[in-house]
């Protein structure tokens, strides 16, 4: 054993050692695989990708019917993944910085309060808040049969809410772009004035510049005329309400829930985040004459915004992931979407790696956005 | 917390005053906050007289689900009726007293080893020796005259504890060895810990309990097969050591390098400096942390329901499908579930904050 007494060949020998068990496992576990798979007549393989899926999906945003690609079915569940993901981050933020603000209040009422809300959502698990949520709404609102009509045209019933809705004709991807040209003149045309303001300490008029830049490219394109639009209002089948747009019980027990559940993370980042900010900062504001609202959100918030952001981005990766919760109140997202694939096909590993590489490479880019946010907010030392 | 008991006696008594006036003022003091007072007393009387009148007033307390149908409040006969069935699912009827003694014996012996002073090695022996071996034994019968009950037959809420408490006591060990991984300098140990921590964590707990439940039979040689509990304990374990690396690299990057350095110039080993001087220091910093990633895979362990395990939460969704239940009591049944889960984790939320005072390693 002389070698092992050489630290650099010992160096050597473990990363070796570790490699090699990792591969060997690797292998064994691909051969004994592919041999079951044999055994089992199924195929291997991603060429099912660009088969006809056959499955009836009950919510989609893009285009889509049972004769589309598998490839197309996945991609429907992955906008739904998204689209409830991304509105419950906006809502549940915006809640839970009310309720940890709440939640530093000086009156006990409203505080002790705020602590109920975050501890009934923290001490019992989201899936049974789903579960819950999911059977209010069928139990408050009436069958299809009975819908109640808010407005002509707004339907109300135990399958969700159905009501009018533009529908394109021509000219989406136009009016997209735009918008999205729009917005990036309207923040470049911001910073160039906010810059100049900081420099000359005169205030200027650059906001009118930049709304105007902001609206003007997407009404250049409607007065152009390349845009045809027409309306779609529900009407009321035998069993069911079809046409328009709906909203759907399963979409929003489970936006209800994945958005309270982070409201009640959110809240405790918030306070934590309060709390680290020192109190001379209070008490210098306060000095200076600033009322207690204003002085929370022009000398407390930015500087806790520091200390929130990085707890802030793993509760994001987490809705982000609960979203997947998805599965058990049947609401069509990638996960179950992915899962109806599985059982009909029965390629279970390649569908399982196309669900988790898409997991995992949203969520390596949500990290990667928060930390670029992060650096923009730090402590820029000068 | 040491300021308020240096305060003399003189003190207090100008004090007690001033403290009725600012009781006032939290209460009333400025226009607006006398508002908020109000909306928040008349949202809590709302909300207190609603849950009173549900629990009581209208709730019915004998009779079958016929009386239920009638009633507007809370439904007990149907928590009496199914109770038993909701604890411990499917295990045999005239069984039963054997997981309801292991679960006041496994909650009686974590509330004793909840104890800073009875922690060491000793308790940890205790635990892998006497304690979760009795407690298999007595859920799986086959020696002693026990009748043999399989594990498809479990359920309830000893299997909800079972699936948290045993993932949790083999993810540490796993989690810790992942976390000195990452730590480590040599860079292919390091992007192995790191491929595996990112990679779990990355991805949601029930793509993990699907790989589990469909994929793992995949890789396993003719013959071999594993029971459906195990394969989900398994899933379980893997996805709680990720997080619990994390935790742990936390504690270890809180430990000052000196350390470390001083522990290898005295001539220890790279395991002896580890075991004996690094990770002591980093694991007390970090168990309030872990209480805190316990309370949370408590709950997630509901999610087995979806790959069909029968889990507290699945027990009672069971019981609310019952032909003479159906449809009648299932607020009641979802808020009972939702009472246990909360009294359990709000439990150990009182002692995660207990640990943060008693280690004094709170970060606020």
């Amino acid at each position: 054993m002389l070698f092992l007494n050489d630290a650099r060949f010992r160096a050597v020998f473990y990363q070796f050692l570790a490699i090699s068990l990792v591969l060997l496992a690797a292998s064994a576990m691909y051969a004994t695989a592919s041999a079951n798979l044999a055994k089992q007549d199924i195929a291997t393989g991603f060429d099912f990708l660009s088969r006809q899926a056959g499955i009836a999906i009950s919510e989609s945003s893009i285009a889509y019917g049972p004769t589309d690609t598998v490839a197309r079915a996945i991609l429907v569940g992955l906008i739904n993944t998204i689209k409830v993901s991304l509105l419950a981050a906006l809502f549940g933020t915006f809640i839970g910085v009310l309720v940890g603000i709440g939640r530093m209040s000086t009156n006990p009422l409203l505080s002790r309060l705020m602590l109920a809300y975050v501890e009934l959502l923290r001490n019992v698990p989201l899936l049974l808040y789903l579960f819950l949520w999911y059977f209010l709404i069928i139990l408050v609102f009436p069958p299809v049969r009975q819908a109640i009509q808010l407005f002509p045209g707004f339907f109300l019933s135990n399958s969700g809410l159905a009501m009018p809705a533009v529908e394109w004709q021509s000219g989406f991807g136009l009016t997209f772009a735009a918008l999205a040209f729009g917005v990036v003149a309207a923040l470049v045309v911001r910073a160039v004035s906010q810059r100049r303001r900081i420099q000359s300490g005169k205030a200027n008029a650059g906001w009118i510049f930049a709304l105007v830049l902001l609206v003007l490219p997407v009404l250049a394109v409607w007065a152009s005329g390349a845009i045809s639009l027409s309306w779609s209002a529900p009407e009321a089948g035998r069993f069911r309400l079809t046409g328009g747009l709906q909203i759907r019980p399963e979409f929003v027990a489970l936006l209800i829930g994945l958005m309270l559940n982070l409201s009640a993370s959110v809240a405790e980042i918030v306070r934590a985040g309060i709390q680290a900010v020192s109190k001379g900062q209070w008490e210098a504001a306060q000095a200076l004459g600033l009322p207690r609202s204003r002085t929370l959100r022009l000398v407390v918030l930015p500087q806790a915004l520091r200390v929130i952001i990085p707890p802030l981005t793993n509760t994001y990766l987490t809705v982000f992931k609960n979203s997947s919760l998805a599965i058990a109140i049947g609401y069509p997202d990638l996960v179950m979407v992915s899962n109806t694939i599985m059982n009909q096909t029965g390629q279970a590993m390649e569908t399982i790696a196309i669900f988790m590489g898409i997991y995992l490479g949203l969520s390596v880019a949500i990290s990667l956005f928060m930390n670029w946010y992060n650096a923009r907010v730090a402590l820029k030392a000068r | 917390m040491s300021d308020t008991q240096v305060i003399p006696a003189a003190m207090e008594a100008v004090a007690r005053p001033a403290r009725r006036s600012e009781w006032r003022s939290a209460y009333l003091g400025t226009p607006g906050n006398a508002l908020v007072t109000l909306v928040c007393g008349a949202l809590i009387l709302l909300l207190a007289k609603a849950a009173f009148g549900w629990l009581f007033l209208n709730a019915v307390f004998d009779g079958g689900s016929d009386a239920c149908k009638q009633s507007s409040g809370a439904c007990w006969p149907f928590l009496t009726d199914k109770l038993r069935y909701m604890l411990f699912g499917f295990y045999p009827f005239e069984e039963q007293w054997r997981p309801l003694v292991a679960l006041v014996l496994f909650l009686g012996a974590c509330g004793v080893s909840m104890v800073p002073r009875v922690w060491g090695r000793g308790l940890l022996i205790a635990w892998a020796v006497v304690i979760l071996p009795g407690l298999y034994v007595l859920m799986a019968g086959g020696i002693l005259g026990l009748t043999a009950v399989p594990t498809s037959k479990w359920g309830g809420l000893p299997l909800s504890f079972m699936l948290s408490f045993v993932g949790l006591a083999f993810a540490l060990p796993l989690g810790i060895g992942l976390a000195l991984a990452r730590a480590s300098h040599l860079p292919a140990i390091r992007v192995l810990g790191i491929g595996f921590i990112e990679l779990v964590r990355g991805v949601p707990l029930i793509s993990i309990l699907f790989m589990a439940a469909v994929m793992l039979p995949l890789f396993m040689p003719d013959g071999v097969t594993i029971d459906k509990l195990l394969r989900a304990q398994v899933a379980i374990i893997l996805f709680a050591a990720a997080y619990i690396a994390e935790i742990v690299r936390g504690g270890l990057q809180d430990v000052p390098s000196g350390q470390f350095e001083a522990g290898r110039a005295l001539g220890l080993h790279y395991w002896q400096v580890m075991f004996k001087i690094i990770l002591p220091q980093a694991l007390k910093k970090v168990i309030p942390a872990l209480v805190s990633l316990f309370i949370a895979f408590f709950q997630d362990t509901t999610l087995v329901t979806i790959i069909g395990l029968l889990d507290f939460l699945d027990t009672v969704r069971t019981a609310l499908r019952d032909p003479d239940w159906q449809g009648i009591a299932v607020l009641e049944g979802y808020v009972f579930a939702a009472a246990v889960y909360f009294l359990f984790s709000a439990l150990m939320g009182v002692y995660s904050r207990f640990l943060e005072r008693h280690f004094n390693t709170s970060y606020r």
